[in-house]
């Protein structure tokens, strides 16, 4: 099934690994199997399984087998003012690996007028020799203009990319108008692709900002104070209505209050096809922080949506985690060193936004709802990786442990607890976000494309073995109940068209039939 | 003794009144007692008034006395595309009177970048002259600039006006961004005006537009298909993030559906300052007509927001009045003939936009509310009157049936039903979106000012006889908490020693990459001109919460102005 991809491993063949006596955990079922992978795909899995001899063994002992982590939220290559984060795709992919995720999606961030196109090569060109996992890309409109749309269907059609980013923050510089969100929205439908919303009211941070410098506040308090979460939810529920008036699968990232998530968990029991993400931050700290007498701390938290300062967040995020009314756990992870973000010390403006999170990620979700008994192992695994996974067209390649899956596989012990410090930690930042935080659940090993990257607690690591892995447009996940509608709303419109107006002949009425043919276009084939 | 009278209102010489016998019904309360008038105001209420001589005795016996209608919400003089509609105040106010609604409260449409004063006077020349009623009036601001400012200060210190209505619809017409409503808000907060608002979402309302038109929908229904309900939700949800952050008292006109009531009711219950007005159209019929074959009954039902092709729509609405989550009832009247909506017989977003309802408003709430058990009669006096009049800072003067208070009353058959009809309305319009429609009570007996405008089923209204009623900015039912708030919303920084470990050198940094023309903003700020050096301290401008101190001038005066219980709130701005 995915012989074709094997072309981009040259360099992983022969590698031949039996993982014994685990318990395999999907998101559907666990049971206890023994699963064999070679040249980086899981080739058998089973019990009493006949591999070669002098294959390596990897003996889980009872432990789960979980598919590696997806983190589909990471900037590990978005530049402030022309400096880029800490870490970057190496050191931020070795983080990933090191917390048990073996693939992530980065945004592509280009700037305003610039061509996406070039972004994009720019961005696979950077992670091709640095990433150390596999890695797909999201690419962040950051300004909607007739142009665009070209350079959108070369990136569906040609690069493997379905996901794109809208701004409804940012005045001035990446926020869009919500004509402009509908054109975008309908564009996107058109192409098959997963519309990723940063959803924060713009307009209204922009005045809040202003009061609150002219107030004379100029420290990191200024951020959550001048992004209220009312400002999330209103944008969310702006995204959600414009995306329903479309038709166009939404996909809210950063969810950080729990108003937002509340408005997106209505809209779907109302039947939106909106699906929502958290963030390792918002799901393991909260936004007290803000206030630290500290200036380096209170701007390591800077990050927008900013984390809620109501400390209850987390709790009711998880919740919502555990009965799906959220479906994908992100990290934002976007690392600036202190030294950066004091670029906005005498202005929280000027703070450049991110905090780490990757390689913590699946450790929270475990800690705070597994451990607790909210959620079960296989909702753990479905949403750090197999949501994400069929949201973004990786499935079943990715997120499941299956005979042709790719062998990103993740031993995990959920006993082991460890404690979250800068000085133990793979990133590159001075400041961790959780510092001083216990977290029960480690990954033991990590396979990633069918070799141990991780044992032991030590990494062997390889600059540039991630591939880039296309994902084709229109996923099921996302698509067939939006492609369903399509039909239905023409048929619809006819229905009152025809029962109102039988005896009004006018010319168009026949034409528009071929505009919009039931039935819709034809899905998935043309990627290769 | 009629001298007096004669002198400060000589249209209303010694009109003197008792009415006898009814029950009179005001919103807290029920209770038998009769009623003197005399110049226009109750002067004693009680059983066996001691009345002068040839006094007309007004017989209620059977019937409930309740302060007449109050419809804040009508359209009788803005021109839509050079029309004007078909209603003016001249036999707008009359069917309303017919109605049971003795005063209105209209909006005034300013073109957009005219001025608002200019517009004002020239909506008070054509009341003063034609209303039959009292009116008041509300300033639509169709578009915004910083010079606006003064104006606003104006026709709220000296014109008594305080409340504006803003647009979220009719794009590159009247619309507002949200940055410009967050302005707007903050000034009408500190001037202590009500903002309304048009709460739908113009920017989809345009591209939905655009694509109906394109696949060849034409006809009234295309105006339904291309204003989802969704699109009003939205903008209901959005105005109130933006009043909750300006701190402005809000008021939404024309709640037409289900979600927007319910948005507005869970606001509420978070503790925002915010009050929705169902319309007589959205609370006795629903948007099925806009599939009508008969192109006229359907172009008549063209309102904005429309009406909501969901039948359980207006019980829903009707539910949401009766347990005061949504407050105040009005008409939204805007008629214009058949023949002005055949404008748009080809495209439907040329037919002018507006249905009747002043009319038939108060019989529409007590049939579908009061007659059906959902609501008793003092909450029905509430919702048509008193608290319109609370809000927009009339009361006690108006919808309050009280010593002292103007003398607007309405004798309501409670128990018979009247039919509408086109051929029966007091209106001009060929077209009446009720036709047919049952309704139980109505008026027998009207008395605007004092004097007998309706009874025996006979008009007699007096063409010019309406007073324009100012009204004072603060009106304590709404700002009390707003005023509260403004002290407790006070930021504040954390005090901190200054950051002096390293600064990553931003300037050498941008400097350093190859000239690339596309430098990239601070990520968050959205005006990176500036950069890091600006002194923040200076600014003096600030639309914070904080204005408790600076207009106590007009503070303490206006607190003497308003005593508790008393009348004299109004007097003084005529």
């Amino acid at each position: 099934r995915f012989k074709s991809d094997l072309r981009w491993i040259p360099h992983l063949t022969g590698e031949q690994l039996l993982i014994k006596g685990g318990r395999v955990v999907n998101d559907d079922q666990s049971f206890y199997a023994d699963v064999y992978v070679e040249d980086g795909v899981i080739r058998q899995v089973g019990e009493n399984l006949i591999v070669p001899g002098g294959v390596r063994v990897v003996e889980a002992d009872g432990r789960m087998v979980i598919p590696g982590g997806i983190d589909t939220n990471t900037c590990l290559h978005k530049d402030y003012l022309g400096s880029l984060p800490v870490d970057d795709f190496f050191q931020g992919t070795k983080a990933a690996l090191a917390g048990g995720t073996t693939m992530i999606i980065d945004h592509v961030t280009p700037q305003p007028g610039a061509s996406l196109l070039h972004a994009f090569e720019q961005w696979q060109a950077a992670a091709d020799r640095k990433c150390c996992c596999d890695y797909s890309l999201h690419v962040d409109i950051p300004q909607w203009d007739g142009g665009v749309k070209d350079e959108l269907e070369v990136l569906v059609q040609e690069k493997g990319i379905n996901s794109f980013q809208v701004y409804m923050a940012y005045k001035d510089l990446f926020q869009m108008t919500n004509s402009q969100l509908y054109e975008a929205l309908s564009c996107l439908r058109d192409l098959g692709a997963v519309v990723l919303v940063h959803a924060e009211n713009g307009d209204l941070v922009a005045q809040e900002q202003k009061k609150i410098l002219s107030m004379g506040i100029t420290g990191p308090e200024g951020h959550p104070l001048s992004h209220p979460e009312e400002l999330e939810a209103e944008a969310v529920f702006r995204a959600i209505t414009i995306g329903n008036q479309v038709n166009c699968p939404i996909y809210i990232t950063r969810v950080m209050s729990k108003t937002a998530a509340d408005t997106l968990a209505q809209a779907r029991r109302k039947g939106c096809v909106v699906f929502g993400e958290p963030l390792t931050a918002s799901l393991a700290t909260d936004g007290s922080h803000y206030w630290s007498r500290n200036w380096a701390k209170a701007a390591a938290y800077v990050i927008s949506p900013p984390l809620s300062p109501d400390p209850t967040t987390p709790q009711h995020l998880h919740t919502m985690l555990t009965c799906g009314d959220l479906q994908v756990v992100g990290s934002g992870h976007c690392a600036y060193s202190t030294a950066q973000k004091a670029i906005g010390k005498d202005n929280f403006t000027l703070i450049p936004e991110g905090t780490n999170g990757v390689e913590e990620r699946m450790g929270f979700v475990w800690d705070r709802a597994v451990a607790l008994g909210k959620m079960d192992e296989n909702q753990f695994v479905a949403v750090t990786s197999t949501n994400a996974a069929k949201l973004f067209n990786l499935y079943p390649r990715k997120g499941r442990i299956a005979v042709g899956s790719d062998a990103d596989i993740v031993i995990w012990d959920p006993d082991h607890v460890k404690t979250i410090t800068a000085k133990l930690q793979q990133s590159a930042l001075e400041y961790n976000i959780f510092e001083g935080m216990e977290c029960r659940g480690v990954p033991v090993f990590v396979i990633s494309q069918g070799r141990v990257v991780y044992e032991d607690g030590k990494l062997n690591v390889q600059q540039g073995t991630g591939r880039f892995i296309p994902r084709k447009p229109f996923p099921d996940h996302a698509y067939q109940r939006i492609n369903t509608r399509n039909k239905l709303y023409v048929i619809y419109l006819y229905v009152y068209i025809l029962g109102a107006q039988v005896d009004d002949n006018v010319p168009r009425r026949s034409g528009h039939r071929i505009v919009a043919p039931p039935g819709g276009r034809s899905n998935i084939t043309s990627l290769g | 003794m009629s001298f007096q009278g004669k002198k400060s209102i000589p249209r209303l010489t010694g009109d003197k009144l008792i009415i006898k016998g009814g029950k009179i019904v005001n919103d807290d309360q029920s209770f038998y007692a009769d009623i003197f008038i005399e110049d226009g105001t109750i002067k004693q209420i009680g059983e066996n008034l001691i009345v002068p001589s040839g006094v007309k005795t007004v017989d209620a016996y059977g019937h409930i006395v309740i302060p007449g209608g109050i419809d804040v919400n009508t359209s009788l003089q803005a021109q839509h595309m050079g029309m004007s509609p078909a209603d003016d105040f001249y036999h707008g106010t009359r069917a309303a009177l017919a109605g049971g609604t003795t005063m209105i409260i209209d909006h005034v449409v300013p073109e957009p970048g005219a001025s608002l004063l200019a517009a004002f006077d020239q909506w008070r020349d054509v009341a003063d002259k034609r209303s039959c009623c009292d009116y008041s009036l509300h300033i639509d601001i169709t578009r915004w600039h910083e010079g606006m400012f003064e104006e606003l200060e104006t026709l709220v210190k000296d014109q008594g006006v305080n409340s504006f209505l803003v647009f979220m619809s009719y794009k590159d017409r009247f619309q507002s961004s949200d940055s410009q409503m967050y302005e707007i808000f903050g000034i009408l907060r500190d001037l202590g005006a009500i903002a309304q608002v048009h709460a739908e979402n113009g920017d989809i309302i345009d591209e939905e537009q655009k694509r109906l038109l394109d696949m060849g929908i034409t006809g009234p229904e295309g105006h339904v298909l291309s204003h989802p309900e969704e699109v009003e939700t939205e903008a209901v949800y959005r105005a109130i993030t933006i009043a909750k952050q300006a701190n402005c008292p809000l008021y939404i006109t024309k709640v037409m559906s289900r979600p927007a009531a319910d948005v507005i009711a869970k606001a509420r219950k978070k503790g925002m300052v915010i009050y929705g007005e169902p319309i007589a159209a959205s609370l006795g019929t629903d948007g099925s007509h806009y599939w009508s074959q008969n192109w006229a009954k359907a172009a008549a039902f063209v309102m904005s927001p429309p009406l909501s092709p969901d039948p359980a729509t207006p019980d829903y609405l009707n539910s949401m009045l009766s347990c005061g989550d949504l407050q105040v009832t009005a008409s939204a009247h805007c008629t214009f003939s058949t023949a002005q909506k055949a404008v748009g017989k080809d495209n439907f977003t040329l037919i002018p936009e507006g249905t009747n309802g002043i009319e038939e408003r108060m019989s529409i709430v007590w049939d579908k509310a009061v007659a059906s058990g959902k609501m008793d009669e003092n909450e029905f006096v509430a919702v048509t009157s008193t608290n319109a009049a609370k809000i927009f800072n009339l009361y006690p003067r108006k919808g309050r049936i009280a010593v002292g208070s103007d003398a607007d009353l309405v004798i309501w058959n409670t128990k018979e039903t009247k039919t509408f009809s086109a051929t029966s309305h007091n209106l001009t319009v060929e077209m009446n979106i009720f036709e047919d429609m049952e309704c139980r009570g109505f008026p027998v007996v009207v008395i605007s000012q004092g004097r007998i405008v309706l009874e025996d089923g006979k008009l007699d209204a007096m063409e010019g006889s309406g007073r324009f009623v100012p009204r004072k900015a603060f009106p304590d039912y709404v700002y009390k908490r707003i005023k509260a708030r403004s002290r407790m919303a006070e930021a504040r920084g954390v005090p901190r020693g200054n950051y002096d470990g390293p600064v990553h050198d931003v300037i050498s940094m941008t400097k350093s990459v190859p000239p690339t023309p596309t430098t990239r903003g601070p990520s968050s700020s959205g005006k990176n001109t500036p950069g890091p050096a600006r002194n923040l301290h200076q600014s003096g401008f600030t639309l914070s919460g904080t204005q408790m101190d600076d207009h106590i001038p007009r503070r303490t005066a206006q607190r003497i102005v308003a005593p508790p219980g008393g009348r004299s709130n109004i007097t003084s701005l005529s």
